[in-house]
């Protein structure tokens, strides 16, 4: 027995670096006095400035991570061209979260344990983002979320840590509604994917259509990721609705489309899809998505009007063989843009104080003035309702939507802070 | 009115169950081919599939005809199939039957990922042809004519395939293999050839269900993944290896799936597994199973 | 030793691997827990070291019914998950302290491998990895529908166990190596137990089964209640892993009862190499470090993992720890 202990330690000596050993006595020093102010104590003044960012680059929506992180390495650029923070530059490190929660927690470990990351910002979907949320929010790390969530703005979840710089489906299916029921119907039907990002965008819809009077004559729920919604679409044609509300997103969308468009539902009734997507539109194609009417938080066209849209599409077409940023992309440059102006704003990269200059922050990346929101940090945007082009009417294989309408920012379309159960 | 629903909605619904049973008849019956003559479970199989799809996308472009392409796509993605018999499945043969299931599990990855490379991640479009866009009238509603086809393309398949496997020398000499192998080969016929067949056939089947489903299913890489569950449920269900018993599931869990979208749509998809779950139980082998095929 | 002649060496060498790898199989579990114990300091970061312990503890559970008695589970997602949800469920919804939670976690999944285990081990075959497989996405739908106790798609949030209140001891799991040497302490006594089981006439009982279940029902052994009995077992361990998931994670992902998880069990008892004592923490290893180190450097890791699986098949089926076993022992 004796022999083999030698033997154990033996080799433990070799595997051991003298870094490791470093590592691990400074860590067991530091675990007296845990907390989260363990990461951001004794960081020299020189130091680059970390951001981690989590996006799903492989998946399903791994085209549209790997866009945000282009998007989100401009930002970066931008502001160390400009001279940083007195000097201190920015570094961006992006990792992939295979949009899994469990897989975004521990790369979210990772980022702050093992790269000792300044701000967290990223997640293409709810549940990613409120698994990042949760790791961050305990060690006391800003966090901007990009992607859409109404649990994320809600007192169970919020912490002062955490930024939502993307729309929320509450915004988003409230503007589509209060652009379409006027104008299009009462009579209101709904098919919804079964998790909370579904139900959201229904209850966003519902609050938009009370002072228009609507009626509800169909509510199909059904499973997330679904691939056949066939037996889904015949109860909503026997209701006879005025407009179809598509509460889903993705690829749910895209084929719950192409089939009501095989239906022949698109000349019975109008569609609305409030997420509508730039990159899940081409991949769908031309015919599915025609006449469809949703909500976007940009598309490039808005630099005919909006002076920041033309700097930022400038910037990336040059990087992009003149192809044009997507509206999820956009996220990514805005999230990480906004985060660095804050940074600038305070001064410094202490948390505290670049908590108070995000909340006092007015910003235009690129759709016009945002600002945080003080109760919950949900970003405060204009929603743009677009209308998807036929392939007659697009210009060039970019342009597929027409902008119809604009939702100016405002906190009327958000929900109350009281609502959200913020004091 | 039944349950709060009208007749005709009823009505309508139950032909919805049915034509979504015929899609499932057509992704399952490639792998219960394969499961029942050679005994491999593929995994591969919603791989496969989406190759299909992927190949339709690449020859309509090739081709510019969609009639033409529904007939080139089984045909290089059988291809496909016959190479990884050849060389990866092949070696498996008598090393029990969690190795290729295995292997085909490992396979499935490598499949999406190659296609992931060549046409990238986010999915691309992929029509009806021309001829089958719009919803026909079937009496009791609309129905889209691309469906319609799809149903009529899979009873062709189906038939087919009994006519091969019934009715000619070579079907008769895989039945046999089936279920002797030794005893064919003393007869002097070259088995691993038939195996081979078998499964290339198997695959093709399965490009040519992910061709014909692409129009109404959209195309990307990760396509498979569900049908591979669905194609699971029909053949466990029919009794694996058995044609009758597949084509006789698929409608089964079609009207059973469509029923629970109108009564309870959000258990749609747990009610396919709920049925699986009762079959299995109460009758293990599937309803037209052999008994003992694998104990 | 003769540093001049590369040969000498590499023979000393290789007849030293020999005698520390077939040390290790003897002392199992001093081996496995040696090693375990200065691994954080072998990685690069203490989380990957905390999801391969308890990764492995969930392929060892695996592996029981896997490796040992030979049958292919295709739902032992079910039991993590349920672990996980336990748990996580008891200390937020309830406010249960973590101790008597993670015990839930571990009872609940027992439970559930007891049903899912008795309706499935009337069939056999490639028939039980079916029905564990519906039997388990069932659990999954049912979880995912529970919506205002385990959070839905959107996963169960503020699993938020960092003060241990154990009396006389300041530890808090905020810090990465607390944590580790927190998930660590119920690994070790799992992996301990786990070798008593193996080493019990029980184990013996297993491996009967395994090598041939009609010689072993000759042989007077109750093969369907021992069969169900390895199942819950083996749900018990899976069932600790999820739990222990839960507290590290501070959630519980929906994706912890997807059959993806089934799936990640079978791959990387094979990979190190089942029925073997040290095989799934090599096997969770290794997956675990591939996976970490090429999605760094390149964007299609599925092509690597998947391509090294068809491989290991092809040419190891016995798995890195089991091919290194085999050679040693000719």
């Amino acid at each position: 027995m004796g022999d083999h202990e030698k033997s154990k330690t033996g080799m433990v000596a070799r595997g051991f670096s003298r870094r490791s050993i470093l590592k691990g006595t400074a860590a067991g020093a530091a675990a007296v006095a845990a907390g989260p102010a363990l990461f951001n104590i004794a960081r020299a003044a020189e130091e680059t400035i970390r951001i981690g960012f989590p996006v799903p680059l492989t998946g399903p929506y791994g085209s549209e991570a790997q866009e945000q992180a282009r998007c989100a390495q401009i930002a970066v650029d931008q502001f160390n061209a400009a001279g940083g923070l007195n000097g201190r530059m920015a570094e961006l490190l992006v990792r992939d979260d295979k949009l899994k929660p469990g897989e975004a927690a521990t790369r979210t470990l990772e980022l702050i344990e093992k790269d000792k990351v300044h701000y967290v910002c990223g997640s293409l979907s709810a549940s990613v983002q409120l698994s990042v949320n949760a790791v961050t929010k305990a060690r006391g790390i800003i966090y901007v979320s990009i992607s859409q969530s109404d649990a994320i703005n809600e007192a169970q979840d919020f912490s002062k840590y955490t930024f939502h710089e993307a729309m929320n489906p509450h915004m988003t299916a409230g503007a589509v509604g209060r652009y379409a029921f006027p104008k299009l119907g009462k009579r209101v039907a709904f098919l919804i994917a079964d998790y909370a990002y579904g139900h959201e965008m229904v209850r966003g819809f519902k609050r938009a259509g009370e002072p228009h009077g609507i009626e509800v004559v169909a509510e199909v729920t059904h499973p997330l990721a679904s691939k056949d919604f066939s037996t889904f679409l015949p109860q909503i044609m026997a209701a006879k609705p005025d407009v179809l509300c598509l509460c889903n997103f993705g690829y749910d969308q895209m084929n719950s489309l192409k089939q009501a468009t095989g239906f022949g539902m698109k000349q019975q009734m109008q569609v609305l899809a409030p997420a509508l997507l730039y990159n899940q539109r081409r991949a769908g194609g031309a015919a599915a998505y025609e006449g469809v009417i949703g909500g976007a938080n940009y598309h490039w066209t808005l630099e005919e009007s909006v002076p920041s849209a033309k700097a930022f599409n400038d910037v990336y077409r040059k990087k992009n063989d003149g192809a044009p940023p997507s509206d999820y992309g956009a996220y990514g440059y805005a999230g990480v843009g906004a985060l660095l102006d804050g940074v600038k704003q305070a001064g410094t990269t202490d948390t505290d104080a670049v908590i108070a200059a995000l909340e006092e922050l007015k910003y235009d990346k690129y759709k016009g003035t945002q600002y945080y929101r003080k109760c919950d940090h949900q970003s405060v945007q204009s929603v743009f309702i677009v209308k998807s082009k036929s392939e007659a009417e697009m210009a060039n294989e970019y342009d597929v939507f027409e902008i119809v309408d604009t939702d100016p920012a405002s906190e009327d379309m958000l929900r109350s802070c009281a609502e959200l159960g913020h004091a | 009115m039944i349950g709060g629903f009208p007749i005709e909605l009823l009505a309508l619904q139950l032909f919805t169950g049915i034509a979504l049973g015929s899609v499932f008849v057509l992704l399952a019956v490639g792998l219960s081919l394969i499961f029942g003559l050679l005994t491999v479970v593929n995994f591969a199989h919603g791989a496969f599939y989406m190759l299909g799809a992927y190949a339709g996308v690449f020859f309509i472009g090739y081709l510019g005809n969609f009639w033409l392409t529904l007939a080139v796509v089984p045909l290089a993605v059988g291809a496909v199939g016959l190479a990884v018999e050849r060389w990866l499945v092949r070696p498996l043969y008598g090393r029990g039957i969690d190795y290729p299931l295995m292997l085909t599990f490992g396979l499935a990855y490598v499949l999406v990922e190659v296609v992931r490379i060549l046409f990238g991640a986010e999915g691309v479009p992929f029509d009806a042809p021309d001829s089958l866009i719009g919803a026909v009238n079937i009496g009791v509603g609309y129905f889209p004519a691309y469906r319609l086809f799809v149903i009529a393309a899979t009873a062709v398949l189906v038939l087919a395939l009994w006519l091969f496997l019934e009715k000619t020398s070579y079907g008769l000499i895989i039945r046999a293999g089936a279920r002797d192998s030794e005893i064919v080969r003393v007869l002097g016929i070259d088995i691993s050839r038939v195996w081979l067949v078998v499964f290339a056939l198997g695959t093709a089947v399965a490009g040519l269900a992910g061709v014909l489903s692409a129009p109404m299913r959209s195309v990307f890489p990760d396509m498979g993944t569900s049908v591979l569950v669905e194609a699971f449920v029909v053949t466990v269900v029919g009794g694996m290896g058995s044609l009758a018993g597949a084509v006789v599931a698929g409608l089964l869990v079609g009207v059973v799936v469509s029923m629970t979208s109108l009564f309870a749509p959000a258990m749609a998809e747990v009610s396919m597994f709920a049925l699986m779950a009762l079959v299995l139980l109460v009758r293990p082998q599937g309803l037209f199973g052999k008994k003992g095929l694998m104990g | 030793m003769n540093l001049a002649n590369p040969q000498d060496e590499l023979t000393v060498s290789g007849r030293r691997l020999a005698w520390l790898v077939s040390g290790m199989a003897r002392h199992r579990v001093v081996a496995v827990l040696g090693f375990l114990l200065v691994f954080p300091f072998l990685l690069p970061y203490e989380a990957l070291a905390v999801n391969i312990l308890i990764y492995g503890l969930y392929a060892l559970g695996f592996n029981m019914v896997f490796g040992y008695m030979g049958v292919l589970s295709f739902g032992h997602a079910a039991f993590f998950g349920l672990g996980s949800y336990a748990t996580g469920i008891a200390i937020v919804h309830y406010g249960v302290p973590w101790l008597p939670a993670l015990a839930l976690g571990v009872i609940l999944a027992g439970l559930g491998a007891a049903v899912i285990g008795g309706l499935a081990i009337r069939t056999r075959g490639i028939y039980f990895a079916m029905v564990t497989l519906a039997l388990s996405q069932c659990v999954y739908y049912l979880v995912y529908q529970l919506e205002d106790l385990s959070g839905g798609e959107n996963g169960l949030r503020g699993v938020d166990v960092y003060d241990l209140n154990i009396p006389g001891l300041d530890l808090s799991l905020i810090d990465p190596l607390t944590k580790y040497y927190f998930v660590f302490a119920f690994v070790a006594l799992a992996v301990w137990l786990f070798s008593r089981i193996l080493a019990s006439p029980f184990g013996a009982v297993l491996e009967a089964i395994r090598e041939n279940e009609n010689r072993a029902r000759a042989c007077g052994i109750d093969v369907a209640t021992s069969k169900w009995l390895a199942f819950v077992i083996s749900g018990l361990f899976c069932g600790l892993a999820g739990a222990l998931n839960a507290i590290h994670l501070t959630i519980v992902p929906i994706e912890s009862l997807h059959y993806h998880t089934s799936g990640l069990a079978v791959m990387m008892a094979l990979l190190g190499g089942m029925g073997t004592f040290f095989g799934p923490f090599v096997g969770a290893l290794t997956f675990l470090m591939l996976e970490d180190v090429i999605t760094v450097i390149t964007v299609h890791w599925q092509l690597f993992v998947g391509g090294l699986f068809v491989f290991f098949i092809l040419f190891f089926p016995r798995g890195i720890w089991g091919t290194l076993l085999h050679w040693m022992s000719r």
